[in-house]
């Protein structure tokens, strides 16, 4: 077949896209991993060649194998919590109420701010009062004088404990067990303070997920729960047999955007609480820019951002290949 | 309940019809089942509330017929409008505060008053937060909106080529530029910082927009590639018979019905980029701050007074926020479209 001059047009206008994009995206991939496996560890760039040592470097290190497990907290609480709050919101906003456009937008405005003004402003709502600071007696402000609460006891983000399953408790010997003892390790419990971070991040983002829901509701033909309802379903029976099936890809299109954005969280961080106590509100993206652009440990960097790409990409690629075997079904 | 002995529907019977969609898999195919563009989903829910006088009649005599009567409905509304406003309160109570303290006169900003009101409300906070941070405000527009523009452009192009002059494997090219939209962009910052130091742009606002325009690819190209899918190539083949060509095509087809394609790209765009941290902290050095990091840098220093702090951060948030109160329909459609794929 003669190619025709139009088809030679077409491929010449999209070819720098494409270009850029294979120099920006996969070429500087590439250029990371290179990164990792040399030694560059001052400003100036050194590609003494040192393996894996990086890698193992950075896996040795107590500060990043805590990043990694806030940052599987992090995402359990964020994607949970904004789920939940998501999908009660567009049904609530999908029952014909009063004044839906103006609740619709009052859930969705914080996706148009910067996390880094989410950041400020839930810091300072959130700062439990003079005790966190050696100051006695405490004097509760933001959330804790609102609802009364003592500063000395909820501590929010300058809290450094660490929540895990002690052995006195029952779930203590259950999880010993079936062999999954390594959970009760008093590294792996929850941070306390990154609960206050999950909080600002479902502020801003539970509104998003409210509009993926609400559209998956609207979406769902009428006479479907009509006929249902003339068949004397209930509506929670409604809900748990036509609604909910049907929301399940909506869900886990939601899942994988949430899931990507709490792998990769950083502003907010940066903003709201830094590393926090003990690394308590630390994560791998903060780990990453403080090893190579604060400390010029540029090799290491590398690695960890490496690291954090593996991570997102376990969950991406496959969301990827899937939709993409969708579009060619359909 | 009041209705009686509700005959149990035997699941096989609830199961059929709602299986056939949930095979298709992502909301997209629910949508295309249902005849539905995506993009078209939330004008339908605009047009509702436009029309809302008839809705609301209608609600009112399908609730009071079908569904349930008297006292009892009564109450379920009454929880419903509870637990809205409850979160309702939940997603002001930031914006109370900043508008509360920004407004505070310098003197008056006590950490255990955090909550109450000072009447008269005193400008102390933004003639502080605007001196410090103007430039960088400035700095903000500069890169935003070319910014919003360059990408808004490429990505129709690209998203022209990728729907209406397939070749192959483009649809497997398409989900390796996509792949670009969901990396960390720690993955690529190091070199991208040696490319930019090379290349004369490091710290400068040309250099910010670059990488913007560049890395704003993926998504500027999903959404104008899924919303050139649904116009008719029917029509593109019979301006090919009348001697069209790839330009004339995109010109006079196109373009002309691109307008709402442009809006939803470019709000999305100013959005990310105005609101964008990491690319601005690691690529941009004092002078040159937008406003994210001028922020940051403000708050962060513990000299700054929280009227000031809370002025600033509303300051950063107006644009955007105007942006979303104006157009906020256009806004959610980016949403929508930019978290559907096919």
């Amino acid at each position: 077949m003669r190619i025709s001059r139009d088809r030679v047009t077409s491929l010449v206008v999209i070819a720098p896209s494409v270009l850029a994009v294979a120099i920006f995206v996969y070429g500087l991939i590439f250029w990371t991993g290179y990164i990792s496996t040399v030694k560059w560890d001052t400003l100036r760039p050194d590609y003494t060649g040192v393996g894996i040592a990086n890698y193992q470097s950075i896996f040795g290190q107590n500060r990043f194998l805590m990043d990694i497990r806030n940052t599987v907290v992090f995402t359990l609480f964020f994607i949970t919590a904004s789920l939940t709050i998501g999908l009660l919101l567009a049904n609530l906003v999908d029952r014909q109420i009063r004044g839906e456009g103006l609740f619709r937008n009052l859930f969705v405005f914080p996706m148009a701010i910067s996390f880094i003004v989410t950041g400020v402003v839930w810091k300072w709502i959130l700062s439990p009062g003079q005790a966190a600071f050696g100051t006695s007696p405490a004097t509760p402000q933001g959330i804790n004088q609102l609802f009364g609460l003592d500063p000395a006891t909820n501590r929010w983000f300058t809290d450094p404990h660490i929540d895990y399953i002690s052995p006195g408790s029952p779930a203590y010997g259950i999880l010993h067990d079936i062999g999954l003892g390594f959970i009760t390790s008093p590294n792996i419990g929850i941070p306390v303070a990154l609960l206050s971070l999950v909080l600002a991040a479902v502020w801003q983002m539970s509104g998003f997920v409210m509009v993926l829901y609400l559209a998956g509701l609207r979406a769902i033909p009428e006479e479907l729960k009509e006929a249902a309802r003339v068949d004397g379903c209930t509506e929670w029976r409604i809900f748990r047999h036509i609604v909910f099936p049907l929301l399940l890809p909506v869900t886990l299109s939601a899942m994988i955007i949430l899931g990507h954005i709490s792998l990769k969280i950083y502003d907010l961080a940066v903003a709201m609480t830094g590393s926090g106590p003990g690394f308590a509100t630390d994560t791998p993206a903060l780990f990453m820019w403080q090893t190579a652009f604060r400390d010029d440990h540029f090799g290491r960097g590398a690695a960890a951002a490496i690291v954090m790409l593996a991570l997102v990409a376990v969950v991406v690629v496959p969301y990827l290949v899937w939709t993409r075997r969708q579009e060619v079904e359909s | 309940m009041s209705r009686k002995t509700p005959p149990e529907p035997p699941d096989a019977a609830v199961q059929p019809t709602a299986e056939p969609p949930v095979r298709g898999g992502a909301l997209a195919d629910v949508l295309a089942a249902r005849k539905i563009d995506p993009l078209d989903i939330v004008v339908v829910v605009d047009e509702e509330e436009e029309e809302k006088p008839r809705t609301r009649v209608r609600s009112d005599k399908g609730s009071r017929g079908a569904h349930s009567r008297g006292p009892r409905a009564r109450i379920t509304r009454f929880f419903l409008y509870s637990i809205l406003f409850v979160f309702a309160l939940w997603y002001l109570t930031p914006v109370y505060v900043l508008l509360v303290t920004s407004l505070k006169p310098t003197n008056q900003v006590f950490l255990n008053q955090m909550w109450v009101p000072v009447w008269p409300p005193s400008l102390d906070g933004f003639s502080a937060a605007w001196t410090a941070l103007a430039p960088n405000f400035l700095n903000s527009l500069k890169l935003a909106i070319p910014a919003a523009i360059i990408s808004s452009m490429l990505g129709s192009i690209n998203g022209y080529v990728l729907a209406k002059w397939k070749f192959r494997g483009a649809d497997t090219l398409f989900t390796l530029i996509l792949f670009g939209m969901f990396i960390p962009y720690q993955a690529i910052l190091i070199p991208l910082v040696q490319v930019m130091s090379n290349v004369g742009l490091y710290g400068s606002i040309q250099g910010l927009i670059l990488v913007h325009v560049i890395y704003g690819i993926p998504i500027t190209t999903l959404i104008f590639r899924n919303y050139y899918a649904a116009i008719p190539t029917e029509l593109l083949e019979a301006a090919k018979v009348d001697g069209a060509g790839f330009f004339r095509i995109y010109r006079s087809i196109l373009l002309p019905l691109s307008a709402t394609g442009f809006v939803v790209v470019l709000i999305w765009q100013f959005n990310s980029v105005w609101n964008d941290f990491l690319f601005a902290a690691t690529l941009t050095t004092q002078p040159n701050w937008p406003m994210t990091v001028a922020l940051n840098n403000l708050a962060g220093s513990f000299s700054v007074a929280w009227n000031v702090q809370m002025a600033g951060a509303l300051l950063a948030a107006m644009p955007t926020l105007l942006v979303f109160i104006i157009l906020g329909r256009y806004f959610v459609r980016g949403l929508l479209a930019g978290s559907l794929k096919g």
